[in-house]
């Protein structure tokens, strides 16, 4: 169990910060029934974070490493956009490189993980938004996908390119008016939940954040049959409150609206997937 | 006390030897080989952990052969990428995971990658990149050319050129040796002239390929490793392009001028290893010389040779063999008794001559000239250079 990498050297423990012997003292290590009902008792993974106030995504952040089973040994892969600005505050191994390419560097750390530590569990998570996964990104995440890579990627869908001011994605829904769309979107939403499946992914979910033990649940089993199976895909609509004129406490409403149209849950697992989950279920672990 | 002599293996069964032995003590038997079947040969003998491999000509044969050594066990890890800039993220994404990672590729592979090296070399990642230079399109060229080179010159790689097969051999096995010094840890760029090198069989003296480079402890890495083995980087929770304030942007920038000054601190290991930075051939006192680096130095030593023969005149070679550090004092020292310094190179646009009139400014009364000069797939015989020679010193 790596999380011994947490405890703290005990001649600095006068000088270290709280939330650093906080890490040690009250994070859930070596649990892997962690979850979401931990938060309001235990030290968070994420320290603070700096994106806007009410933003659904920080909330998803929060589910979803508060769900992570193997938090000690889990790396953690973001992108460029607003992910970038949470990736400083994950007290986890986190690693961003460039924009687009989340899914290739996370397919190097895995293949060599498993190289380097066969007898060792160590789960690879792709966090990165809809600009990163389905735009400039896709051609990586897919061929991620195409060559059965064990990592679990999550994208944050918020329709928009958020954090370089509001430009029209990829995943924004036809005839929406974004920045360099001023007629409004020319096509479809890309339905990316489609192509997971069609690109070889073993557990695919789509859904928003507005239920916490929801998320909790999709995203332990994702990160189970990524580790025995292979690829599995999250898309999670996490709606950026300020480019579609929100208050910070509207984010919950707008996701419960959605909940009943184009974010409605949906979920396809291969029959390998079932397997393993019902597996995990059995054990208590799900 | 009986002291046991325990020998030590890799996964592949090889001898653990000092990158020294292996270097410049191994006994060494002659073979008859291409530059790719070279890089398999520096591969096998490397104790490499992860390659990932995409076509382009000229450098598909060295990364076939890569693949050939994964399926013999050599290799840890090996697979055919989607395109060079998923390649690129992908060997960045296994050295940052802690292993010892090789890749190569050839012009547009090169320019398609791009965004990746100075990525690789902000993320201090030794990891090595076998270049086998080749014309950048457009008009469409697969021909050998190295304005790629040029390039990269500024992405905080280090960049090593070989002349010739034996050379590639070598300087792949140093270039581990040295990017992994914990002191140095930044990406090496070993280049060679595509089909001149990599297609060109070469006599070459080999190693037994029962020992190997030690296996690379990641541990020694100046950043943490990614494997949750090792608490994670303080940086990593305060990264500096995240804040917008004064000590975020000069924190970068010292950043850059860190991983240049680490560039540096090469020198002392690869003079070691490379036995010198430069080379000289032909007559060292000579005024007429030429500098060069890749296979424009073997026809400049051919031109050497020929001007002494047919026209009775004295000229020498210096051979470059690290371009990132750029050897400048031995430059410097090299052509102090210059008069004529010809910088004879296969690219459009002359890059080694404006480092070398950069590198001497005030530093030499010598002409500078660049030629000659060849691109697109055209060689350079000796006798174009000679004819240049002539017509500028007569």
């Amino acid at each position: 169990m790596s999380f011994k990498i947490y405890k703290v050297n005990e001649e600095f423990r006068d000088i270290v910060p709280q939330e650093v012997i906080d890490l040690e003292e009250r994070a859930t290590w070596g649990n892997p029934k962690r979850g979401v009902m931990d938060l309001p008792v235990s030290k968070e993974l994420l320290e603070e974070h700096s994106l806007c106030a009410g933003c659904p995504e920080s909330a998803a952040i929060r589910y979803i490493l508060a769900s992570l089973p193997n938090p000690e040994d889990t790396i953690i892969v973001n992108s460029t956009g607003c992910t970038s600005l949470v990736f400083p505050h994950i007290s986890l191994h986190t690693v961003h490189s460039l924009f687009g390419n989340q899914n290739s560097v996370a397919s190097g750390i895995k293949r060599v993980l498993e190289w380097r530590f066969p007898d060792k569990v160590k789960d690879v998570v792709v966090l990165a938004g809809d600009g990163a996964t389905v735009d400039i990104g896709l051609d990586y995440t897919l061929q991620s996908f195409f060559r059965q890579e064990k990592i679990t990627t999550i994208c944050f869908d918020n329709e928009v390119y958020a954090n370089t001011g509001g430009q029209e994605s990829g995943l924004t829904p036809k005839g929406h008016v974004f920045k360099m769309a001023p007629k409004g979107k020319q096509f479809e939403k890309v339905p990316m939940w489609q192509l997971a499946i069609d690109s070889g992914c073993h557990y695919v979910a789509r859904l928003t954040v507005s239920s916490p033990k929801k998320v909790e649940r999709v995203i332990k089993e994702a990160i189970y049959v990524a580790r025995e199976v292979g690829p599995t895909y999250i898309h999670l609509y996490t709606p950026c409150i300020l480019e579609i004129g929100l208050n910070s406490d509207d984010g919950l409403d707008e996701m419960r609206a959605r909940d009943k149209e184009r974010f409605a849950f949906f979920e396809y697992k291969t029959p390998e997937a079932e397997e393993v989950i019902a597996k995990y279920k059995a054990e208590g672990l799900l | 006390m009986k002291v046991e002599n325990k020998v030590e293996k890799n996964w592949a069964g090889q001898r653990i030897v000092s990158p020294d032995y292996l270097l410049f003590e191994a006994p060494r038997e002659k073979h008859f080989m291409t530059g790719s079947e070279a890089v398999k040969e520096a591969v096998k003998r490397a104790s490499v952990d992860a390659s990932v491999s995409y076509p382009i000509t000229p450098q598909s044969e060295a990364a076939h052969l890569i693949g050939e050594l994964w399926a013999e066990g050599y290799v840890g890890v090996y697979f055919r990428g989607e395109n060079e800039f998923g390649v690129m993220s992908e060997v960045a994404g296994a050295a940052m995971a802690g292993g010892r990672v090789i890749t190569t590729t050839s012009g547009p592979g090169t320019l398609r990658a791009f965004e990746n090296f100075p990525m690789w070399s902000g993320t201090r990642i030794p990891v090595q990149l076998v270049l086998m230079a080749r014309g950048v399109n457009s008009p469409l060229s697969i021909q050998p050319d190295n304005l790629e080179v040029d390039f990269l010159l500024d992405t905080g790689c280090m960049i090593w050129y070989a002349e010739n097969v034996q050379e590639l051999f070598d300087m792949i096995i140093a270039g581990f040796a040295v990017a992994e010094q914990p002191d140095v840890h930044v990406p090496i760029i070993t280049a060679v002239d595509g089909f001149f090198v990599s297609h060109t069989r070469e006599a070459i003296y080999l190693p037994p390929d029962d020992i190997a480079l030690p296996p690379y402890n990641p541990y020694k890495s100046p950043m943490p490793v990614i494997d949750a083995e090792i608490p994670p980087g303080r940086f990593l929770r305060d990264p500096f392009v995240m804040k917008s304030n004064y000590i975020s942007y000069a924190t970068h920038a010292s950043w850059q001028w860190e991983v240049r000054a680490a560039i540096e601190r090469s020198r002392p290991y690869a003079k070691h290893y490379l036995r010198g930075l430069t080379e000289e051939f032909g007559n060292k006192d000579s005024d007429i010389v030429f500098v060069a680096c890749g296979t424009a130095a073997s026809q400049a030593k051919e031109a050497v040779r020929m001007l002494e023969e047919t026209e009775g005149i004295q000229a020498k070679v210096v051979k470059l063999k690290t371009i990132r550090p750029f050897p400048y004092e031995e430059l410097i020292e090299a052509t102090k008794n210059a008069k004529y310094i010809f910088i004879p190179e296969f690219n459009v646009v002359g890059w080694l001559e404006r480092e070398v009139r950069k590198a001497l400014y005030k530093k030499s009364n010598a002409e500078i000239i660049g030629t000659p000069r060849v691109a697109g797939g055209m060689t350079m015989p000796k006798e174009i250079i000679v004819k240049e020679v002539l017509e500028y010193i007569k």
